[in-house]
């Protein structure tokens, strides 16, 4: 008696450990893909009694396979569906053998059902793809093929069904092979099985066949339960979209989510995105409590060293590999929705767990399902799939689909009912060939009419490798701020940026002639220089601004004209007997009151509280070294 | 060497996870319902985890048919105390004051008043814009082809032939108001992916799993229990002491036992492998009328 409970016990622990396969099968009703989904539950004897009571009863008054029994009826969930004998949606099936348990997810084969095809296909691991021995390789064989290459199903079982009809020739099946052979080589798909069979007989399904001596290769279900599929993970570009912050007490800040790709052990520094802060790894929770390390496709809990704010939709990254992070990106697009595409919706795009805006901005071509052949198209309808351009508000972080599902997928919701309207898979960030398709005309009357640049200041920085500041030198008259000034000009041309110097000389000729030196106009003078700053800032110059502007107030105004994230104060600080040596005559006369207004002997120089650099006048060419370990730092230049 | 491997039932884990914490995320007002079932245990289990160090962030609720086995309220009670769930328990107060019951009224009556009309007021009654359920997707056909994230609208209804898409794991949560979202984080978790669960997890479970002998009346080839003097005389009086178990467990009148010596997980999950009788036929309701389920899931029915 203490027997069965210690069997039962190791079959639980044997369970326990077996993985998941998830597959997709494709084919028509007519090529015995429901026949063959039944045959694998029927035969891996997982088909409980009373629903096989329940499918003799209605294989007699409904089924389609004369006396035997319809396996298709297993799968035909729905009423509607049932009386119409074809399946119209995406139904999940489950079984295991000793090796592995599955999950099918059986969709039907129809062209208009494009979109649950597609379905199905995005979770799949394998697809197992039907043909009819008798038909061969068929347009309907190409589509499914060319939706499994699409959402990136690395292997593929071409089932060749019905191979009693064709007196199970072995000429047949080799042809049937070649010919998928010729078509599958422009699609790139990793792994892909050729197994004759016989749904409805049963050879090759489950056992190999005496049917068919030639076939050397494995049965379908030896080949599903075998075939590796947990290296087709990414584990190497560490992504964390952040899904939840878990704040339950004061001291405890975690950031949830599921690893889409790579691995996280604890210590790792990371980098959250869009901030670019990094921090390490202090606790990774998993499901079974504290662990060293995760990876895909677990659900985890992180907490950092230091005090970082994230929120949902915002993701951890490693500092040495990160994401792409753009508002524009190719895609191919697969439209889901009866409603068919107004190229003015503005969609929400959920990405990840980020949720922001987004509209399509062009559409590159359609491309038929069929043929493969690419054709112009003004809009989607239901079931069509095309590359487009996609703008979003806020940039997303993503991966090329090819290289990561969970980056690099989205779909696209209707504003109004709120229906998932399409789905895509993102090819790569906007091509910069492109970058005149960028805005639509609403969008660029809009930016123009508010006077906003159509070049967006990611692109100026990318064209120009850096971020646009203003270095403002402050300083007596005399301390050497045009020295640093014209040298730092030339450098940084040199290293490639683009710069303009501003100095006295340069301004107050003509833009300022008519103002004097007296505080007041000291101040209106350098307000204007300042809207020049921000005004070439915007266009993603660099300037280099070289002015006494004496008061704290003074450059506390240019400070908030210029926009503090970009104004860098140098304070030149010499001596006044420095200065007077170096320009003596100049002193002499404001000494003698010949001159006025000389900050230093008439007027006050209020040195900076909060200079971003203090330099010393004698050493010229640590100063150049500093600016440029300064600008480099806070990635203005290079960037 | 790291291993990087994941078995089944930690992979399921890992994704119910994900399903409990987008929703906890997007949804302003969800609510967990819970049946004290071993679908719905384990349901809770993993929403204890998603938010683990912390509490969960949703109530759970429990539509109380007035007609639960007397051992399924004695459960839900001790366990809720024990572990400080918060817990909404909700009935339809004009159903039962009309004195609505599966003896006097029919399955069908009883079904519809005291367990879909009473849930649907009580989501209406608190509001809530999303609602977790057990469901499995191996449980029934209908529920086969049923999504994660199943939109219902302001009537609570589910239609079959206009589901959204549902790709990778990107759920669409957009509801507009009054409209809500059902869903199902064990949808692709089987019988025996529940019961390894419990066993691994040491999840504590209704005793009415396990075989003992309990007062059983034979009515329409169901296994009726004996729980309360609410059963007609002329039927209790039949009773006899019988070895049973249930499988599914619901209203007592309309649960049926299956006789039985399974007393452990182990030899529960022995008979279920060997016996092989799909779970729902001990569901009285399931046989009202061809394609049952679908008709109480249109209406509203989990």
């Amino acid at each position: 008696m203490k027997e069965t409970p210690l069997d039962i016990k190791s079959f639980l622990d044997q369970d326990q450990k077996k993985d998941l396969l998830r597959l997709l099968t494709a084919g028509s009703v007519d090529d015995g893909k429901s026949t063959l989904i039944g045959r694998l539950l029927f035969d891996s004897k997982k088909i409980y009694e009373d629903q096989l009571t329940a499918l003799e009863r209605d294989s007699k008054r409904i089924g389609h396979a004369g006396d035997k029994i319809d396996y298709a009826l297993l799968l035909d969930g729905l009423k509607a569906e049932r009386e119409q004998g074809i399946t119209i949606d995406v139904a999940y099936r489950y079984f295991s053998t000793n090796k592995r348990k599955f999950i099918i997810a059986d969709t039907p084969g129809h062209e208009q059902y494009t979109r649950n095809m597609v379905t199905g296909a995005s979770t799949a691991n394998l697809a197992i793809i039907l043909i009819d021995a008798g038909k061969g390789v068929i347009t309907q064989t190409k589509r499914h093929t060319f939706l499994v290459s699409l959402l990136g199903i690395k292997h593929i079982v071409l089932a060749v069904n019905k191979m009693d009809l064709v007196g199970y020739d072995e000429k047949v099946f080799n042809k049937i092979c070649s010919d998928y052979k010729n078509f599958t080589t422009s699609l790139s798909i990793p792994d892909i099985e050729f197994i004759p069979l016989s749904a409805l007989n049963g050879d090759n399904v489950v056992e190999t066949s005496r049917a068919m001596p030639w076939y050397k290769g494995k049965s379908l279900l030896e080949h599903i339960e075998t075939v590796p599929v947990t290296t087709d993970r990414n584990f190497n570009d560490f992504r964390l979209p952040v899904q939840l912050v878990l704040r339950p007490t004061l001291d405890f800040r975690g950031f949830s989510g599921k690893i889409e790709s790579g691995v996280i052990r604890k210590g790792d520094t990371v980098m959250t995105l869009p901030s670019r802060k990094t921090s390490v790894v202090t606790e990774i929770i998993g499901t079974e409590g504290t662990v060293e390390y995760a990876f895909p496709p677990q659900s985890v809990t992180i907490t950092l060293a230091d005090e970082i704010d994230i929120s949902r939709g915002e993701m951890i990254v490693k500092p040495d590999n990160q994401p792409q992070i753009e508002r524009q990106f190719e895609a191919m697009l697969v439209w889901m929705d009866e409603k068919p595409m107004d190229p003015f919706t503005q969609f929400f795009i959920k990405h990840g767990t980020n949720t922001t805006r987004a509209h399509i901005n062009q559409i590159k071509y359609r491309i038929d399902v069929n043929t493969l052949e690419q054709h112009p198209c003004p809009a989607f309808t239901l079931n069509e799939i095309g590359r487009v351009v996609v703008t979003t508000n806020k940039p997303l972080f993503f991966d090329p689909y090819r290289k990561n599902h969970g980056t690099g997928s989205f779909i696209l919701i209707d504003p109004i009912t709120n229906n998932t309207s399409a789905v895509g898979m993102i090819i790569e960030k906007l091509n910069p060939s492109n970058a005149d398709l960028q805005a639509t005309d609403s969008e660029i009357r809009h930016l123009v009419n508010s006077g906003k640049s159509l070049i967006t200041s990611e692109e100026l920085q990318k064209r120009y490798h850096q971020k646009a500041c203003s270095l403002w030198i402050t300083g007596l008259h005399g301390s050497g701020k045009n020295i640093l000034a014209y040298t730092l000009e030339k450098q940084l041309f040199e290293q490639g940026a683009v710069v303009v110097l501003l100095d006295g000389s340069t301004t107050r000729n003509g833009l300022s002639c008519e103002l004097d030196y007296s505080p007041a106009d000291r101040a209106e003078h350098l307000r204007r220089v300042a809207h020049i700053c921000r005004i070439l800032n915007d266009q993603g110059i660099i300037t280099i601004c070289s002015f006494i502007s004496p008061y704290e107030q003074m450059r506390k105004q240019v400070k908030e004209i210029i926009g503090a994230e970009r104004f860098v104060l140098i304070h030149m600080d010499a001596s006044l007997d420095y200065c007077r040596n170096n320009q003596s005559e100049l002193y002499e006369r404001a000494e003698q009151g010949q001159l006025f207004n000389l900050p230093g002997v008439d007027e006050p120089f209020e040195k900076p509280q909060h200079a971003d650099l203090i330099l010393n006048p004698e050493e010229t060419k640590q100063n150049i070294e500093k600016v440029s370990d300064y600008l480099a730092a806070r990635s203005f230049f290079p960037y | 060497m790291n291993n990087f491997s994941i078995n089944n039932l930690r992979e399921l884990e890992a994704e119910a996870i994900h399903i409990i914490r987008e929703v906890a995320s997007e949804f302003e007002k969800p609510v967990m319902l819970y049946s004290i079932g071993k679908d719905s245990s384990v349901m809770v289990r993993l929403a204890e985890k998603a938010f683990a160090p912390g509490k969960v962030p949703f109530p759970l609720m429990h539509i109380d048919s007035k007609w639960k086995f007397r051992e399924m309220i004695e459960f839900r009670d001790t366990y809720t105390k024990e572990k400080g769930w918060d817990l909404i328990v909700e009935h339809n107060v004009e159903g039962y004051q009309a004195g609505i019951g599966p003896f006097t009224h029919g399955s069908k009556v009883h079904t519809d008043v005291m367990k879909t009309q009473a849930l649907l007021k009580a989501l209406d009654k608190h509001r809530f814009d999303a609602a977790f359920g057990g469901a499995r997707r191996d449980e029934e056909k209908s529920r086969a082809k049923e999504r994660i994230f199943s939109f219902r609208d302001r009537f609570h209804q589910w239609d079959p032939k206009n589901q959204r898409p549902e790709l990778w794991s990107t759920y669409n949560t957009r509801v507009n108001k009054g409209e809500s979202i059902r869903v199902f984080p064990i949808s692709n978790w089987t019988e025996l992916d529940i019961w390894q669960y419990i066993r691994l997890e040491n999840i504590p479970i209704v005793p009415l799993y396990y075989a003992k002998k309990r007062p059983i009346v034979e009515i329409d080839g169901n296994l009726i229990l004996v729980d309360d003097d609410r059963m007609p005389k002329e039927m209790s009086e039949k009773a006899t002491m019988r070895m049973v178990r249930f499988r599914t467990l619901g209203c007592y009148p309309l649960t049926g036992a299956i006789e039985s010596e399974a007393d452990t997980i182990e030899k529960i999950v022995e008979e279920m492998m060997t016996v092989s009788k799909s779970e729902r036929t001990t569901r009285v309701i399931d046989f009202d009328q061809e394609g049952s389920m679908e008709q109480k899931k249109r209406e509203g029915y989990f």
